[in-house]
């Protein structure tokens, strides 16, 4: 069966975070019956059970959807869920690469956000069709004309027919349909040509090896063809081809051009696939390959060390399988004296490094040591080399320090003018440099700021939201680096020096810093038989200092009439908290501890 | 012949004090008197199936068994004298709190074999009783205490509670010395623990915390307070003739309490009543706890044809060799005398000292245990640090 090419409409969703996407996601699904009603779970996009419960998307995901129309044809809707958070601007982009137009969800009561306008520019930047929709039109704030408005003024793009939806109640979905077929252009691409698919995805199986998800933009992929993989050289042969159902893979006979899909070729070897790679016939190539897209650094580091140092090899292994749909996870073994052996991960930002933590923790059920997550430093050495340090205890010795540079951010944030002033003091807390700040509309203000990475990955978010009551909104991209007065701030704890909690800090926060470290340490650390010293320092200088008292009294008496279990359980509860320490010289460590640096902030 | 040691729970009160978590609660007359016939029923049933062990100490305990009505309480008593027959061998022991004794009520008890009374009195400061949410005075305690001296009864324990909101060293002193004016033979002292679930729960909860991290707290007596209370109060027990031989429990000579003792010492008891415990065999029982199914249970319609390890429990945990090693240890440990070292290696084959050998070392190192005359104790600072050392002999 031949697929009429100008029936397919690949797209897919962007919004700002919690403006309804992934709820739209399950309402078009719902309603071109796609799943029964037995298979329909609410977001049956968010497959991990972590988005569900975080109510975000972290990966991609894809379903074909029939839709018969109201002009009485049927249409294959292929739909690409994209996440939301600043930090997978990357998922986003490849999801993009897949799609010929995105919709638009823009919440009624919110309006544009800065994640709204990112997302926008984005798809632009991949000539996608943009397909705006407001949504939340049940909530007694909502303004769906006020927003139209907005989205026309501050985007550019026209708004006026833009479906007023609630795709929580189910309003006016039908409308979006239609207009996904009116507006949505068809694929173009000859499926007679040489092979070119673009891969956009990819994850593993423990019986079929890796399952590449594609896009084909050229020609026609078949079981049993010899493919090639154009920039890993990598050649194996299609074991099979199909399509998205909803949670399920379905075979079929091929994909052509214009279509989206899966295949399978046994690859057992990980790193033969590669997310933005384009795949191509062995025995009639394309020319050349796809552009892919741009590929993302990692921006925020720290060590990852198995709480048991047996697991070691299982983090290795589960690292490995992560990266294959995510590769802007990056890792290398690392040693720490405090933690033994384990590795320095690099991250997008502060949301990617817990959800990979909580990855690890719950698809491979290991039990994590992290530690504080850094940015990348530039330190310019007096012998003319640059190294570029992700691990504090790396840092050169100061005598051969010419100078440091430190990533800086270009922030964009959108908040309501009540709390303009709130956000402009957090930011100059944070050593922003104002840049400037533009009125959307009579109550909201655009703030734009120049911001050290390293002064927002902890808790800015956080911060900016309570500052904001939660109005303000966020999103920013790497500039550059810049010059900076930076120190290694080390942690003694009875008197050794721990390596896993140094870390580089502005000079003239190093004193406020290491204090409240030193608080947070001596509340973290239990108290042992002895007294222990919490000490901060700076280039060997002591600068702060706590002491862990020495414990004088712990009894449990109380007898419960001969009720010897409840007792054991007692002593088995307090056992427990002591396996989730490590023991650094003769002082044990909660493993929490090694984060405390996050934590600075909270009062 | 084999012996066992009996606990009876009697899980009714006047009124509920605001840091107890113990399976009690104030009940009507008729509610009292069903459960009294079922517990009656379970003591028959269960007894007859180890009647070729002789009863060595009886313990009544609540709730307050004293706050049973006459009839409810001489129907018991005479059950039990009844059933486990106990002489004048039988360390028997009867729970009572100040505020429900009657003089016919120790009578009764004299009559039907009590020969021990253990005393809740708590604190001998009014305030502080009020605070407890205690239904007595301190003077009340003493008509009742010189009552049942006038009835008889020559060995008591009186029960304090330590570390109470807003009590220091000498508030706490005060109160013992008031308490040991009275002359009992045994005294037990724990400190207060604040139990999830109780008033003083959400009182205090935030205090608990600071405390564990050795920071100021704002109602309960501070580490160093503790500790210094817990000197004082250990000096002056020595110095009035009271011999520690448990961790919360001072006793004059000859008069340390055999039932509790057995606890530690690992000995069979037959726990009868709610969620009571039992220990027999090397299989810790648990009773049911919800109260209309525990009087199900003990029904008068009950079929009787089971072992009593298989009758209905609420928990049942054999244990294995291991778990009684850790036991002796941790239960052996809380007394004075300690784990005897030639007991441990008759017992499971294997001497103490190689299966815990680093956990040996570690506290006589550190002080908080010594090895003397064939026998592994905690040191007074041991004591103090117990739950440290307790949990050292749990294996992983």
């Amino acid at each position: 069966m031949s697929i009429d090419q100008s029936k397919i409409r690949n797209f897919c969703i962007i919004a700002h975070i919690d403006h309804g996407k992934s709820t739209l996601a399950d309402r078009i699904i719902e309603k071109t019956g796609t799943l029964t009603d037995r298979e329909m779970q609410s977001q049956v996009l968010d497959n991990m059970d972590l988005e569900r419960e975080r109510g975000i998307t972290i990966k991609s995901q894809a379903v074909r959807i029939i839709y018969k129309a109201k002009d009485g044809e049927e249409y294959i809707f292929n739909l690409i869920d994209t996440p939301g958070h600043v930090d997978f601007n990357y998922e986003v982009s490849r999801s993009l690469a897949a799609c010929d137009g995105a919709i638009l969800v823009v919440d009624a009561a919110q309006g544009v956000e800065a994640q709204t306008l990112a997302n926008v520019y984005l798809a632009l930047d991949h000539d996608l069709d943009v397909m705006p929709v407001i949504n939340k039109i049940d909530l007694p704030s909502a303004m769906p004309d006020e927003v139209a408005k907005e989205i026309e003024d501050v985007i550019g793009i026209e708004a006026s027919d833009a479906p007023r939806i609630s795709a929580k109640t189910g309003i006016n979905i039908d409308e979006v349909l239609e207009q996904i077929v009116a507006k949505i252009p068809a694929p173009v691409g000859d499926k007679n040509k040489p092979l070119q698919a673009l891969i956009f995805d990819a994850l593993y199986d423990a019986y079929r090896g890796v399952i590449v998800f594609v896009r084909i933009k050229e020609g026609t992929l078949k079981a049993g063809m010899r493919i090639k993989m154009m920039a890993t050289g990598a050649e194996e042969e299609v074991v099979e081809v199909g399509y998205f159902g909803a949670g399920r893979f379905i075979p079929c006979d091929e994909l052509s051009a214009g279509m989206v899909g899966y295949f399978t070729a046994s690859i057992k070897e990980v790193s033969k696939t590669r997310v933005g790679d384009t795949v191509t016939d062995t025995a009639r190539p394309c020319d050349k390959p796809l552009p892919g897209y741009k590929k993302v650094n990692p921006m925020v580091y720290c060590g990852i060390y198995p709480a048991d140092s047996a697991k070691y090899g299982d983090l290795r292994d589960a690292l490995e399988k992560l990266q294959i749909n995510d590769a802007s996870l990056q890792y290398e073994p690392e040693t720490s004296l405090a933690l033994g052996f384990g590795f320095r991960c690099g991250f997008l930002g502060l949301l990617h490094l817990e959800i990979i933590q909580e990855r690890l923790e719950r698809e491979f059920a290991l039990d994590l040591v992290t530690t504080a997550p850094g940015v990348v430093y530039h330190i310019y050495k007096t012998d003319g080399t640059m190294i570029e340090l992700t691990n504090p205890s790396n840092l050169p010795d100061p005598s051969e320090i010419d100078y440091m540079e430190e990533p800086i951010v270009s922030a964009e944030i959108m908040v309501t003018s009540d709390f303009v002033g709130a956000i402009m003091t957090l930011c100059q807390e944070r050593r922003g440099v104002y840049k400037s700040m533009e009125y959307i509309e009579e109550t909201r203000a655009l703030l734009k700021y120049d911001l050290p990475l390293n002064e927002i990955i902890y808790d800015f978010f956080d911060a900016l939201k309570s500052r904001s009551r939660g109005y303000a909104s966020f999103d920013y991209e790497l500039k550059g680096y810049e010059k900076s007065d930076l120190v290694k701030l080390d942690i003694l704890i009875n008197r050794e020096q721990i390596d896993a909690l140094s870390f580089i800090v502005f000079k003239e926060s190093a004193y406020e810093r290491g204090r409240r470290m030193c608080e947070r340490l001596k509340e973290e650390i239990p108290r042992h038989l002895f007294e222990i010293p919490i000490q901060a320092a700076v280039g060997g200088k002591i600068i702060a200092r706590e002491t862990v008292r020495a414990m004088r009294k712990d009894v449990l008496a109380k007898c419960y009439g001969g009720d010897i279990s409840r007792k054991k359980k007692l002593l088995e509860k307090q056992k427990e908290g002591k396996k989730r320490m490590r023991q650094v010289g003769n002082v044990e460590i909660p493993q929490e501890a090694f984060m405390s640096v996050l934590k600075l902030d909270e009062e | 012949m084999e012996t066992i040691m009996v606990y009876i729970h009697v899980p009714f009160c006047v009124k509920k004090c605001l840091y107890c978590d113990f399976l009690s609660a104030p009940a009507d007359e008729k509610s009292q008197s069903l459960y009294v016939d079922a517990l009656i029923r379970e003591m028959e049933r269960k007894y007859n199936k180890l009647k070729d062990r002789r009863v060595k100490t009886i313990f009544i305990g609540g709730g307050t068994p004293s706050s049973l009505s006459e009839e409810n309480l001489s129907k018991l008593l005479s059950a039990v004298r009844d059933v486990l027959k106990p002489d004048c061998e039988t360390e028997y022991t009867m729970e009572c709190n100040p505020g429900t004794l009657s003089e016919s009520k120790l009578k009764t008890a004299k009559k039907y074999g009590v020969n021990r009374l253990s005393i809740g009195l708590q604190s001998m400061d009014n305030d502080e009783l009020k605070l407890l949410g205690r239904i007595h005075s301190a003077e009340e305690f003493e008509e009742n205490y010189l009552l049942a001296r006038e009835c008889g009864f020559d060995n008591i324990n009186i029960d304090l509670i330590s570390s109470l909101p807003g009590q220091n060293k000498e508030a706490f002193m005060n109160s013992l010395r008031k308490a040991i004016a009275m002359s009992p033979e045994h005294i037990s002292v724990y400190s207060l623990i604040v139990e999830e679930g109780t008033e003083f729960y959400d009182r205090y909860h935030d205090d608990v915390l600071k405390r564990d991290r050795g920071e100021k707290t704002l109602f309960l007596p501070d580490e160093d307070t503790e500790y210094e209370t817990g000197v004082a109060l250990r000096e002056y027990l020595k110095s009035a003739g009271y011999n520690r031989y448990e961790i919360s429990n001072y006793a004059l000579d000859g008069r340390e309490c055999t039932h509790n003792k057995g606890y530690w010492q690992r000995k069979d008891y037959l726990g009868l009543g709610l969620g009571a415990a039992s220990f027999i065999d090397k299989t810790r029982y648990k009773n049911e706890v919800n109260i209309k199914e525990y009087i199900k249970i003990n029904g008068d319609n009950v079929i009787d044809n089971l072992p009593l390890c298989d009758e209905p429990y609420f928990e049942k945990t054999e244990l294995s060799a291991m778990e009684e090693m850790e036991e002796t240890m941790f239960l052996g440990l809380r007394m004075t005398e300690g784990v005897n070292l030639l007991d441990f290696k008759e017992k499971f084959g294997v001497d103490m000292k190689n299966v815990y050998h680093s956990q040996t070392e570690e506290l006589v190192m550190n002080g908080l245990a010594e090895i003397e005359d064939g026998c592994f104790r905690l040191t007074d600072r041991g004591f103090d640090l117990g739950n440290y050392a307790f949990g050292m002999f749990l294996f992983d």
